[in-house]
């Protein structure tokens, strides 16, 4: 790393912060529980927020993730229940579910890809558009309540969010995964440096053959799948999905992205940033519930604070730049 | 000074780094009113940054500006243009989605509570005749070519009433006819005592128009001098610190079989029935009028444009429907608007140089140390200055950024080249040399096309110039009959030349 300005190790320094504080105010802050505790709850929107983080670095902006991860879960557990009778429970039902989530985050993604590159409508509309489509099917389909996976299929499909590798659970381990492979597309890829490139100027980028429009579709898909995979990994926590899964997932998805430094209007992405914006949101959560220094209920005007901030480091940096 | 009068805006002692580098080393510098200055030197050598200095922009490190006499009291840009001293940035400094009566009086617009929209427009229609530029005001700036947007800077310059008017390069993307129409109104300006400061890589405008001559090279002055005292020869070696001879290579002689081939090609709305036939190891020159459609028949070539009509390529027809098309087919462009189409202006050098052939630096993963290999070459081979290789190019100066968009443009070694404007802003040594790597390269096979309103680059550099006047080809000519005098007369249309098709 060349430039260790303020901007690039503020959240670094943000997150060690969080971490001495949350030593200090709370003894069991430290204990392997409460560690996993906090990764296993980042990991859903974090890898979300990987993919965010190439979207928004190419320009373009997805709200409709939170609800995305409600409607995919709906149909995930829609068609386990349904496939209960053919399949019985075990592997092949799981794997069965699995391809569903992956496949309906697939269509989802490229729904808003494709509206977005080839009819050519901003991203924030349309995003904004099937925010409330994906949200009011699933309410529509669970008729107001809850969609429940049979009690079965859930008990043998638990051990995903609740069992690992060597005592870590599955979703951090798949979250590391994709923050690895995202950090290394981003910064070591053609692809990467294209996103960058267009959402930097994407006319230059169309006048240096590259070929804009698929890349920013490939954003949109790879966000979701990303969707899918985090439900698949989140269906099991509670085995059921209503109309408030995944809510404001979007806003805590783009506000780790920020926070890490990526920039709102493109250009720049920064993977390994977004992760520490992941964990700083989900350990100020976590310290306000352990300690009772301020109440929890303040968690939102902290994570606030932190966002604002966020984005006033990242102008100090630009405007230094400009002059 | 030995007149004694005030300058009425001097430099003394002026330093200035960027972080640790020092750019400027202690300028001393005086301009009169009713002179024109001219400001010259190579890329690099810190034109801009004096002249973003003398108007408020940028503050020196140590030294002073003085206004008549007496320290500068402006804080900013704004400030200072508010007190009579104004500045045609190098870089395009208008409102792309704003009009051009929107852009002119940015800041300064007429009415009270409610906007007097006629009255600036019409004042705006005013200065726009006055320098016979048809633009209409509710254009917007983004719909503009860049040489009508220059146009529209130097209005906008004329409607602040300035005492100093400092002028950067504002003809380096201007054609023959408008940059008499600049000059008639340097003239003017000259005549009711206001103090000009113009910059010009163009040897020939400062012969014209400067009363005084200062030669930067290196951030240092080298030589000062009045009018008639250098002759361009003079100028270009003051600027280098060499003699300069030969700028234009020899014409070359054997061309293989035509590589590229247009048939009854059309650009609409502009560009129609266009014949071309472009020979392996050639140079053809496109001239014309800004608004012949010389930028729109090379975007509709490159398929960045709707384009219709026959395109051969070594004889066989293609369909060019994207940049990536004509590059797989060994057809590279380079743009005339370096900022905004063809540099990341806030990326390194490496990453804007490699962009569009990323394909060639490793396989899965980009290899870094490749980059660097080819960045090295490009540097040397186009003697690109910059102060560091990881510095954002938008801080390079102009012609730097314009020897590294030409690197990047020949980086995939293609066969076919369209340059637009291929030394817009770069300095007479550079420019010979770019003109030698034209050359060998055509020598070497390659075929190129170059769009320029740099008279002398079109006359010294073409084995053919192919003339386009609204839209269509005026007339061709090729090897003794290529002069000044014949292109002119094609340009303006004259004459009828019996030779239609190139
Ligand atoms: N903001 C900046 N940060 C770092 N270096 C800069 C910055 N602005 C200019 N420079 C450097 O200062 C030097 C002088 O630049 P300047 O733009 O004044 O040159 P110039 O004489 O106008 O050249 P040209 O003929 O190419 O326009 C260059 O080496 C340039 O890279
Ligand atoms: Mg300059």
């Amino acid at each position: 790393m060349r430039n260790l300005s303020l901007s690039t190790l503020g959240p670094l320094a943000a997150l060690v912060l969080l971490v001495v504080l949350g030593a200090f105010l709370n003894s069991n802050f430290l204990s392997s529980g409460n560690i996993t505790n906090v990764l296993a709850r980042s990991a859903f929107i974090g890898m979300i927020a990987v993919g965010m983080t190439f979207v928004i670095t190419s320009g373009g902006l997805d709200l409709s993730v939170g609800s995305m991860a409600a409607f995919i879960a709906g149909m995930m557990i829609l068609a386990m229940n349904a496939m209960i009778p053919s399949l019985g429970i075990g592997v092949p039902l799981v794997l069965a579910g699995m391809g569903v989530a992956l496949l309906v985050g697939l269509l989802a993604g490229l729904g808003n890809g494709l509206l977005i590159t080839k009819v050519g409508i901003e991203p924030f509309i349309v995003t904004l558009g099937t925010m409330g489509i994906f949200r009011s099917l699933v309410t529509w389909i669970a008729d107001g309540g809850t969609l429940s996976l049979n009690f079965e299929a859930r008990q043998f499909y638990r051990p995903v969010y609740y069992d690992g590798l060597f005592g870590i659970a599955w979703p951090i381990i798949v979250f590391a995964i994709i923050a690895v492979l995202g950090e290394v597309v981003m910064r070591h890829t053609r692809y990467g440096r294209y996103c960058e490139a267009i959402g930097s100027n994407d006319k230059v980028a169309r006048y240096s053959a590259v070929k804009v429009e698929r890349v920013q579709l490939m954003t949109y898909v790879i966000l979701g799948l990303l969707v899918g995979l985090a439900t698949i990994l989140y269906v099991p926590r509670l085995g059921s999905a209503s109309g408030s899964t995944g809510l404001l997932w979007e806003l805590e998805a783009i506000a780790a992205v920020i926070i890490g430094g990526t920039a709102l209007k493109g250009g720049f992405g920064r993977v390994w940033g977004t992760v520490i914006g992941v964990l700083i949101l989900s350990l100020i959560d976590n310290i306000l519930n352990l300690a009772d220094l301020v109440s929890p209920y303040l968690n939102g005007a902290i994570q606030g604070v932190i966002i604002v901030l966020a984005v006033v480091l990242q102008r100090g940096k630009s405007s230094a730049e400009g002059r | 000074m030995t007149t004694g009068a005030v300058p009425a805006l001097a430099l003394q002692g002026v330093k200035k780094s960027f972080g640790p580098i020092e750019i400027l080393h202690g300028i001393d510098f005086a301009l009169m009113p009713g002179e024109v200055h001219a400001l010259i030197g190579e890329n690099g050598a810190g034109k801009s940054t004096i002249m973003k200095i003398l108007g408020g922009y940028l503050g020196a490190t140590s030294g002073e500006v003085l206004l008549n006499g007496a320290p500068a009291p402006w804080r900013s840009g704004a400030e200072a243009e508010a007190m009579g001293v104004v500045v045609i940035h190098q870089e395009f400094n208008l409102a792309p989605d704003l009009t051009v009566a929107q852009n002119i009086w940015l800041g300064r617009e007429k009415g009270g509570f409610f906007l007097d929209h006629k009255a600036m427009r019409d004042d705006t229609q005013v200065l726009l005749d006055q320098l016979e530029c048809r633009v209409s005001p509710d254009t917007r700036i983004r719909d503009l070519p860049v040489s009508d947007r220059q146009m529209v800077e130097i209005a906008k310059a004329l409607s602040r009433n300035a005492r100093v008017l400092i002028m950067d390069e504002p003809s380096a993307v201007l054609t023959h006819r408008e940059v008499e129409v600049l000059f008639r109104q340097i003239d003017r300006l000259r005549a009711q005592g206001v103090a000009l400061l113009y910059t010009s890589h163009r040897l020939e405008e400062i012969t014209y128009l400067a009363d005084r001559i200062t030669v930067l090279r290196d951030g240092a002055v080298v030589r000062q001098a009045v009018r008639g005292e250098l002759t361009e020869d003079g100028m270009a070696t003051a600027m280098v610190g060499r003699d300069l001879n030969d700028i234009f290579p020899p014409r070359r002689q054997d061309f293989g079989p035509a590589v590229l081939e247009l048939r009854d090609f059309a650009v609409p709305p502009l560009v129609e029935g266009i014949n071309l036939t472009l020979r392996r190891g050639e140079v053809l020159g496109i001239s014309g009028l800004v608004g012949s459609g010389r930028t729109e028949l090379a975007e509709g070539l490159m398929g960045l444009r709707p384009h219709h009509g026959t395109v051969l390529r070594n004889g066989t027809p293609i369909s060019i429907r994207s940049v990536a098309d004509a590059a797989a087919r060994g057809i590279a462009y380079l743009t005339e608007d370096r900022k905004e189409r063809g540099l990341l202006l806030a990326k390194n050098l490496r990453q804007n140089l490699t962009l569009s052939t990323l394909d060639r630096f490793g396989g899965l993963l980009i290899s870094r140390p490749q980059e660097e290999v080819a960045l090295d070459k490009a540097i040397s081979d186009f003697d690109i200055r910059a102060p560091s290789r990881e510095m954002a190019v938008g801080n390079l100066s102009g012609g730097n950024q314009q020897k590294l968009l030409l690197a990047k443009t020949m980086l995939p070694e293609p066969q076919v080249v369209i340059i637009d404007e291929p030394t817009r802003g770069i300095d007479i040594g550079t420019k010979s040399q770019i003109y030698h790597f034209i050359d060998r390269l055509a020598r070497e096979g390659l075929s190129v096309i170059v769009i320029s309103s740099d008279m002398p680059e079109v006359l010294g550099l073409s084995d053919r110039v192919l003339v386009m006047r609204q839209g269509r080809v005026a007339g061709v000519l090729e090897g003794d009959e290529i002069s000044e005098t014949a292109v002119v007369r094609l340009v303006m249309g004259t004459s009828e030349k019996v030779n239609e098709d190139a």
